[in-house]
């Protein structure tokens, strides 16, 4: 019987609604071991879902929703991360 | 330095996109006798600020002074610089950050030349940039575990090509896939007076110009996009050095007083 790891998937969305599209995205593979290549900065090109929403309906549980943004007076257009970050599990069995 | 000709310094539109992008990129810009003199600098081990003949002159060739002057003035103050080097075969990029540490200055900016001796291109590890990042209140790695974001840009071209940057723009490099080692050479600026009126400024509020500077070009920025704007119509007003000129989003800076 094969053993879990767990696959992170980090999506970072245009505002909070979960349908909203995906502007950024990371992928952390528990699967994969230390010699193999995890997503590296600049590797694609394209988001592997269209929203958050669409990564749940292929299976992938959402394990963080994002506190939404406080805005300080005097400080109400300063930017900084990126505020709409869901984080996403999938757990996959590897041999051995 | 002396002041360079007013035909070297940046259009307005090019300091618009500047201060819209965080970096503006010059493909071939220096010529090849200088290119090819850097590089057997940079390969025989002494490509650095100190060590390199080569490396000064290309920071004395006028076009080159004519961006540096537009965007930290005739007397910057030289704050570091290296050789950014990434080997053969490499297969792992540079994680996601922005230099240095999170600056203190509302508006005033170092810049960082990225210079590029021979061709950069995707395969040989041109160095990664999100424009449109260069506002963003950020502490160095902290941005580290973003790995893809929409509108990332390779910093591609020919020998001698130099890009100028925002010192806040976020940044990394990427792999080597070529069996030749891909040098990149950093130069930062400090300003030495305050950045208002350094470009060529006619035109400034011109519609093409305004355009430019009060659009939302950056997809990744989603509904931030427009505090954004703001921000960056304060660096505007900042840079043409007239306070009041507004470029922001439903002319806010106007409406709120600001």
């Amino acid at each position: 019987m094969g053993r879990l790891r767990q696959q992170i998937l980090i999506l970072h969305l245009s505002h909070s609604d979960l349908d909203a599209s995906v502007v950024a995205w990371a992928l952390y593979d528990g699967a994969k071991s230390a010699d193999e290549l995890q997503m590296q900065s600049g590797d694609q090109q394209e988001p592997p879902y269209r929203s958050a929403l669409d990564a749940m309906r292929d299976g992938w549980f959402v394990i963080q929703i994002p506190t939404l943004p406080y805005f300080v007076r005097g400080q109400e257009h300063e930017v900084g991360h990126l505020p709409y970050e869901y984080v996403l599990e999938r757990r996959v069995e590897v041999d051995g | 330095m002396a002041r360079v000709p007013r035909e070297h310094l940046l259009t307005a539109k090019q300091m618009a996109q500047f201060v819209t992008d965080g970096f503006l990129v010059f493909e071939g810009l220096v010529p090849k006798e200088l290119n090819e003199a850097v590089h057997a600098d940079q390969e025989a081990g002494k490509g650095y600020w100190h060590t390199s003949e080569a490396i000064r002159q290309v920071f004395e060739y006028l076009p080159v002074k004519g961006v540096i002057q537009s965007l930290v003035g005739e007397n910057p103050v030289y704050d570091h610089s290296a050789l950014h080097v990434v080997g053969p075969n490499q297969r792992h990029a540079q994680i996601w950050h922005a230099d240095s540490i999170i600056d203190a200055r509302p508006l005033a900016f170092d810049i960082q030349a990225m210079y590029f001796s021979a061709d950069s291109t995707k395969e040989n590890g041109a160095t990664l940039v999100l424009p449109g990042s260069h506002l963003r209140r950020v502490s160095n790695a902290s941005i580290s575990r973003y790995k893809n974001i929409l509108g990332q840009r390779q910093l591609t071209g020919p020998a001698g090509t130099i890009a100028f940057l925002h010192q806040g723009l976020w940044h990394c490099a990427q792999p080597n896939q070529t069996d030749r080692t891909r040098y990149m050479f950093k130069l930062r600026l400090r300003p030495g007076e305050e950045q208002r009126g350094l470009f060529n400024t006619e035109g400034y509020d011109d519609p093409e110009v305004r355009k430019i500077v009060g659009g939302f070009p950056h997809a990744w920025q989603g509904e931030m996009a427009r505090a954004e704007n703001v921000e960056r119509a304060k660096l505007w007003r900042y840079v043409c050095g007239d306070d009041s000129v507004d470029t922001a989003f439903e002319g806010v800076l106007t409406r709120m007083h600001l």
